[in-house]
């Protein structure tokens, strides 16, 4: 596991990201966005997401978190049971048939009919858009179709698709046409790692030219590389939002002993006053918990502790995803 | 996977902050809708099953010769005229095999959307929901009137290769020119496709409440059989004239002359009560549906 040693002694969770740009200038907001359903499970509880115009912004969280239902929110699939939200500075979902044409969107996979081919699938939905005219129809699907490598297999009929051509066309049908906002939910499944990061190479593109992306995913390292901000769901709560580098220094720093005595170390390290240290047959390991780690190596070396190794390092961001989101296989409710 | 992907080139993604929305012409997603269920190989199959009805009736008809008064009505006049076959042909699919055919399209209609999820890839294109029943109902309906004309079509044909073509006299008694005799088919074919528009509109209805296509449409054509039984208990006649099929056979009053126009007021009237009242209520569900497909 790579680990990254920091010097600095500022631990512990970051303080609040400056709040800049006017906040007119999100591209999503949320105010205390609640989904529940019928049979009162509640889905998504009170979110409030802010996407900074031009972020590329990861929403992370496990299977059945309340990603999919707050994107479906976001669009005005689903109704929300409390809370508001706009796209674009526009309340939705009243303001629908303005602000959804300058937004692409793939929801939970794509959809299409599976006896017609991958470009008359977009036709259709091109033919549905009323903003733009209906001669460029051919030529919008046509680049749209070339931007996500699908030119080939544009006649074959959606059923003999294949996985990630399926995904491939649900990307093509978000940029049909130039977009602000692009909401892509979980644009990565099923494709091998190559499609993965040719969609990343689409997502900067997307972003390098100004759009805000909007991108979830289960998998934080798949996203991880090109996101400027991140929001984290658990249980339909928004456990984490904030810049990436903010999610990093959330993470708190950690020692790690390498010894032949891991006993005596674990001894030491919690009369400092770490955190819990978890002992290894080669070592060591804790949370720092605000202890200095020269004390540590003082104390250690103080007590005989044989130390062949002392390492500050702080845990990857999957670990802390984990750690905000729960371990384990279960799916949330 | 194809992975001849192409993605450097650079094509602009992002709009053009003066692009100003122009509103096209609203028909092209209703011209996609057509092509969606006309070029769908179900839907020809089923328009080809009953295009075979008025060459089973007319080859039946040719090699046995009826008595008068036998069989569905009309079948004594296909011997006269051949056009009889048109109507003989929609008396014997008006009550099973049309609705069927409408209860499959409609049924299929918001549900089979629903159920692939391209009933959200259409919402967030984004297409209104009021549209989305409009352009579905709108290709229900010429459905429902490429079925009657197909077996309208068919019937004229093998009518005119196998029976004599000419005047033909009416059910009045009145003889009128084998043209003119067309142009009460071609009435008829329109007077039971606005028949069949009112057990489309509860088709759509019922196609909202669900995600399951299969199930709207076997409940719309159990409605329209539900309704025909209900029209043949004498016990509540009370009822009848109310009964969604009650005017459906109605259309032998377009075979006078001159036509019997009150009966089939009535009628029409019938189908645009449920049209009024089923329509309203899709649009009430679609509405405030939650999308969750």
């Amino acid at each position: 596991m790579t680990a990254s040693t920091e010097a600095t002694g500022s631990v512990g969770v970051a303080e609040a990201p400056p709040s800049g740009p006017p906040r007119a200038a999100a591209a999503i907001r949320t105010t205390g966005l609640t989904k529940r359903f019928p049979g009162g499970q509640v889905a998504v509880n009170a979110i409030d997401l802010e996407v900074p115009r031009g972020a590329v912004y990861g929403f992370l969280g496990p299977n059945g978190s309340g990603k999919t239902t707050t994107i479906r929110m976001l669009l005005g699939l689903v109704g929300s049971t409390a809370g508001e939200h706009e796209l674009l500075g526009d309340p939705m979902p009243g303001s629908a048939g303005t602000v959804l044409p300058r937004v692409g969107a793939l929801v939970e996979g794509p959809a299409f009919h599976p006896y017609l081919s991958g470009r008359d699938n977009l036709m259709r939905l091109d033919s549905g858009d009323r903003t733009v005219p209906a001669r460029g129809a051919g030529e919008r699907v046509g680049t749209a179709l070339e931007r996500v490598g699908l030119t080939a297999a544009a006649g074959k009929r959606y059923r003999k698709y294949s996985l990630g051509m399926r995904q491939r066309l649900g990307l093509a049908a978000a940029l049909l046409r130039p977009r602000e906002l692009l909401v892509l939910d979980e644009p990565t499944n099923g494709l091998d790692p190559q499609g993965t990061r040719e969609v990343r190479t689409l997502l900067r593109e997307a972003a390098g030219e100004g759009a805000t992306v909007f991108v979830s995913s289960h998998l934080l390292s798949e996203i991880e590389q090109v996101c400027t901000d991140v929001g984290v769901m658990s249980h339909g709560r928004l456990v984490f939002q904030g810049s990436l580098p903010d999610l990093r220094r959330a993470a708190g720093l950690r020692v790690r002993v390498e010894t032949s005595q891991p006993a005596l170390a674990a001894e030491v390290l919690a009369r400092l006053g770490t955190g819990a240290p978890g002992t290894r047959p080669d070592g060591v390991v804790a949370e720092l918990d605000g202890v200095a780690s020269d004390r540590v190596t003082a104390e250690l070396v103080a007590a005989g502790v044989d130390v062949h190794q002392l390492v500050v390092e702080r845990p990857d961001l999957e670990e802390l995803f984990v750690a905000l989101t729960g371990e384990g296989f279960d799916v949330d409710e | 996977m194809s992975t001849s992907s192409t993605l450097e080139r650079p094509v602009p993604m992002v709009a053009a902050a003066d692009s100003a929305p122009r509103r096209s012409f609203a028909l092209r997603l209703f011209r996609s809708e057509l092509a969606l269920v006309l070029k769908r190989r179900r839907n020809i199959a089923l328009v080809a099953v009953l295009c075979c009805f008025p060459v089973l009736i007319g080859i039946a008809v040719h090699h046995s010769p009826t008595t008068p008064g036998d069989g569905p009505p009309f079948l004594s006049q296909v011997t006269d005229n051949g056009l009889f076959l048109v109507f003989t042909s929609l008396t014997v699919l008006l009550p099973f095999f049309l609705p069927l055919a409408v209860a499959i399209a409609s049924g299929e209609s918001i549900a089979g959307e629903a159920g692939i999820g391209t009933l959200r890839s259409l919402l967030v294109v984004p297409v209104s929901r009021t549209r989305v029943l409009l352009v579905k109902y709108a290709g229900t309906l010429v459905f429902a009137f490429m079925c009657t004309l197909a077996v309208a079509v068919v019937g004229v044909i093998v009518g005119l290769i196998l029976f004599p073509h000419g005047d033909a006299t009416l059910l009045s008694g009145t003889t009128i020119s084998y043209g003119q005799t067309l142009g009460r088919a071609v009435l008829v074919a329109i007077y039971v496709t606005v028949m069949l528009a009112g057990l489309a509109a509860i088709g759509m209805f019922v196609s909202t409440l669900t995600e399951v296509p299969i199930g709207a449409m076997a409940a719309t054509a159990l409605l329209a059989i539900i309704s025909q039984i209900a029209d043949n208990i004498p016990q509540i006649s009370g009822i009848h004239p109310y009964l969604l099929t009650h005017p459906w056979l109605s259309f032998g009053d377009l075979l006078r002359s001159p036509i019997g126009w009150h009966t089939l007021q009535t009628g029409i009237l019938t189908e645009l009560a449920y049209i009024a009242v089923f329509m309203p209520l899709a649009w009430a569900r679609l509405q405030t549906k939650d999308i969750s497909s």
